[in-house]
């Protein structure tokens, strides 16, 4: 019935820029101990994360996250006009591993995203102490099967388009 | 004139790979019985089978979120633009 290519078993690679990470990693830990949740979308067929697009949790709760469903169609939307797809879906698990929970699993439903989990469980207050870390990984979602990917941070995109924002070191 | 659907990524094994479809119905209901018609499978990744909207779904009518509106009674004309979009939830 279904024409979709089953997913296979090789390792894919998630590049995401400094900046991004960084964004995600912040958001994760400001909105601790609710998860946080977001979007960095990309142009299609790119599979480049490019514009961080931070949403509110409309659950407000340390275990679970949705979209407001207006805030959903406004940001479909937009990357609609933009020719933009969500290369990244994240949120994060603020008691456990950064590890995509079964909720998390019936509900993925963006078979070409990476689904970025961060885990706060053990955030501090950026201390520097042991113990002050946030887990960042990711996952492709398809057909309720999980595959973790390699996460690999690059300083910056700066070839073939323009990016919002550059900053030279 | 017909009413213009738009369909999410996840559900284009169903209607050809196509972004966008036409349909007909006076209700919610009834313009999702009739792509089903056109598009066998859409139905089951809507509706459950008690006949409500699926939990992992949203659908808008005119930009108006249905669960607001009646949900599958809400009321379509031709020229309506229907949404479909898969929540983006989890735990």
């Amino acid at each position: 019935m279904s024409g979709r290519v089953r997913a296979t078993t090789l390792r894919g690679v998630l590049r995401i820029d400094r900046a991004t990470y960084d964004a995600v990693v912040a958001h994760a830990r400001k909105d601790h101990p609710d998860e946080a949740c977001g979007v960095v979308a990309g142009p299609e067929g790119s599979d480049r994360p490019e514009r961080f697009i931070p949403m509110l949790n409309a659950a407000r709760s340390p275990t679970f996250y949705e979209f407001d469903s207006g805030d959903l169609l406004r940001l479909y939307r937009d990357m609609d006009d933009r020719g933009e797809v969500p290369v990244v879906i994240y949120h994060s698990h603020t008691a456990t591993e950064a590890f995509p929970s079964r909720t998390d699993v019936s509900y993925a439903s963006e078979p070409e995203a990476h689904y970025v989990l961060v885990s706060t469980r053990h955030h501090g207050e950026r201390s520097g102490l042991a113990g002050d870390e946030v887990e960042f990984r990711s996952f492709r979602i398809v057909d309720g099967e999980v595959n973790e990917e390699e996460v690999e941070i690059v300083e910056s995109y700066l070839f073939g388009h323009t990016p919002t924002t550059v900053v030279y070191d | 004139m017909a009413i213009e659907v738009r369909i999410p990524t996840i559900l284009r094994t169903h209607t050809g790979g196509n972004k966008t479809v036409e349909g007909s119905g006076a209700t919610l209901g009834t313009l999702v019985d009739d792509l089903e018609t056109k598009h066998p499978g859409l139905k089951n990744r809507l509706i459950t089978e008690e006949g409500k909207l699926h939990r992992f779904v949203n659908v808008y009518v005119n930009d108006e979120d249905v669960r607001f509106t009646g949900a599958l009674d809400t009321q379509v004309k031709d020229g309506d633009s229907v949404t479909i979009l898969p929540a983006v939830a989890g735990g």
